[in-house]
């Protein structure tokens, strides 16, 4: 859910805890290769092999938490997009794979670093994107994230890479 | 300023003096994407109003994941990619001619290129001396339609190999060793630079083979220098003309430098479900195997068929196992069959299949049942990776891979080879 819907900057959402190591194939697997042509359908299995229930389960807005090294392996933007698509408000990672990680800020999806040992499953989480402050309702504790190299927040701030490249005929970083 | 392999390509396609940190727009040489990350990258093209790419002849869209397709929606796909590329002359290169990275080091990368793929595996043609990474397809989309794309210069880990190799050990076992070391993440955001006594005399089958794996310990590139070696291999696709001298400055500042003693490497397997999850085959228990997989971009090209093939010769695969044959190229499917490779194998027993990924992705031509285990000459054992969450996989060389369908487990192939 977003308050402050003018400028964006507190997203607030329950998590949903994962483990080190959630690659892009858990995310958005092989064997589903077909329905990438068919995103909202892809959406509905998203993170399907890490935990089956999970596309029921995610409401608009809600956070996947994972541990170390979260979207490792293949390039495909799509997993961050079915996460998108399915209403994943933020991804909060101890650290990110490096294609996973740009492949977020192109598609708009938010990804922080910052320690998820502090979070469990279901938490509420109340995040300030600018000010980079995650306030852990439900433990009452704050986290910091580190704020994004400054590129990635201009690519943010223009809703992903394809509208930043459009809006400016090029790149304008 | 003494520069890293990768600060003196990002430098000069920056047109400045670039050093590790800093972040820049560079021009790239090589773009290309596959069957899986193509149509989003066509799509994207056009939302940002582009309907033209930049470099044709170097733009190329690789039909290789799911080819032959085996199902209407992804023939569908493939469609897009054909006439993206006819009405913007990019290439396609199309079922049957093989997989993307084996093509671009075939025919497109040249020492001191940036290569830039809607492909994690892109780093294979780092063995090249180039500065070849994997991308998503809207970073893929802007490097057709300008060919730039924004880079920060990565930190580089300069890895040694070191002594020699042990008869039985291979490429591939120097690779699934470093990443035990480093872990999954060991070098993200990181550049690795190979060196060393042994490192300087690989073939470029094994210098393709470890660059392939170096973004399974999350770098953003893996890199060879290019010497002699290098200019043998251009020189037999016929493309001598396109080798430059890349290596290293003298004092170049590494984050950190890995010496490692080859002589102490032994065959090495990737346990289910991570690559860093190795371990000697030595010292694994007895796994059965029901499908064995020898091939893709780590492993498909013609020496890793040939030694496949010297192990099963006059033998047969066990009962019970499967054992997928797939050549990485075309050229290597026809360089198999014509040295009697390909009938080796399938006397054997073996399943060849057409060039291109395979079952390594989990799409089609070997898609693991319940409980099933793989051994597979592939770059990743993922859950859920060859189309099956409830299966396992491991991964090795080609050698142990032969050996272990003849077996019917997981054997260590210093027993034929010591
Ligand atoms: S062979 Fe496997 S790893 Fe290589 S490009 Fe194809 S799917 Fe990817």
């Amino acid at each position: 859910m977003l308050k402050n819907k003018k400028d964006q900057k507190i997203i607030i959402g329950s998590s949903f805890k994962f483990g080190d190591d959630i690659s892009t194939d858990q995310i958005a697997p092989g064997r589903l290769f077909h329905l990438r042509s068919n995103l909202p359908e892809l959406a509905k299995h998203v993170l399907e092999d890490a935990d089956p229930g999970f596309a029921k389960k995610v409401k608009p807005g809600d956070f996947v938490v994972g541990g170390r090294n979260f979207g490792l392996g293949s390039s495909r933007e799509h997993a961050p997009l079915v996460m998108k698509i399915a209403g994943v408000g933020a991804v909060l990672a101890k650290s990110f794979a490096r294609i996973f990680f740009r492949n977020s800020i192109n598609v708009g999806l938010p990804v922080l670093i910052c320690d998820t040992d502090k979070i469990d499953s279901r938490d509420i989480l109340e995040i300030d994107l600018k000010k980079g402050i995650i306030n852990n309702k439900t433990k009452n504790l704050k986290l910091k994230f580190n704020p994004l190299p400054g590129v990635m927040i201009k690519i943010l701030n223009d809703s992903g890479l394809a509208s930043h490249i459009a809006k400016n005929k090029g790149f304008n970083l | 300023m003494h520069k890293t392999i990768s600060e003196k390509i990002l430098s000069k396609h920056a047109g400045r003096e670039l050093k590790a940190g800093d972040i820049a727009v560079v021009d790239v040489d090589v773009v290309m994407s596959q069957d899986g990350t193509g149509p989003l990258a066509v799509s994207q093209i056009k939302k940002m109003g582009f309907n033209k790419v930049k470099n044709p002849s170097k733009s190329i869209f690789f039909i290789d994941h799911a080819a032959p397709s085996p199902r209407s929606e992804l023939s569908n796909s493939h469609i897009v990619l054909r006439e993206f590329a006819s009405q913007t002359g990019a290439v396609v290169s199309d079922v049957g001619e093989g997989v993307c990275h084996q093509i671009l080091v075939e025919s497109y990368t040249c020492p001191g290129d940036i290569v830039i793929g809607g492909d994690s595996h892109t780093c294979t043609s780092g063995a090249l001396g180039a500065f070849a990474t994997g991308m998503g397809s809207t970073d893929i989309a802007v490097g057709y339609a300008l060919a730039k794309t924004w880079l920060m210069v990565p930190r580089t880990i300069r890895v040694n190999f070191n002594r020699r190799i042990n008869k039985g050990v291979f490429a591939k076992d120097l690779i699934i060793y470093l990443i035990g070391k480093i872990t999954s993440d060991g070098a993200t955001y990181k550049a690795l630079e190979f060196g060393g006594e042994v490192g300087s005399r690989l073939s470029m089958d094994d210098r393709f083979t470890i660059s392939n794996m170096t973004v399974e310990a999350g770098s953003k590139t893996g890199i060879f220098p290019s010497d002699d070696i290098t200019k043998e291999y251009l020189k037999s696709q016929r493309r001598q003309d396109c080798f430059k001298e890349i290596s290293a400055d003298k004092g170049a500042k590494y984050e950190k430098i890995i010496d490692i003693d080859c002589s102490v490497i032994e065959p090495m397997v990737c346990q289910p479900h991570t690559v860093d999850n190795a371990l000697a085959v030595s010292s694994l228990e007895k796994i059965m195997v029901n499908q064995v997989f020898i091939g893709t971009c780590t492993n498909g090209r013609f020496s890793d068929l040939k030694i496949a093939a010297d192990i099963l010769k006059g033998k047969k695969v066990a009962s019970g196992v499967r054992l997928i044959v797939v050549p990485a190229s075309k050229d290597i499917y026809l360089e198999a069959l014509k040295e009697g490779v390909l009938e080796t194998l399938i006397n054997s027993g073996a399943v060849v299949q057409s060039p291109g990924c395979g079952p390594c992705v989990g799409v089609h031509q070997g898609i693991l049942g319940d409980g099933e285990v793989c051994l597979s000459t592939q770059n990743r054992n993922f859950k859920g990776r060859m189309g099956n969450p409830n299966s396992f996989i491991y991964l090795s060389s080609p050698a142990t891979a032969a050996l272990s369908a003849v077996k019917g487990y997981i054997a260590d192939p210093r027993e034929v080879l010591g």
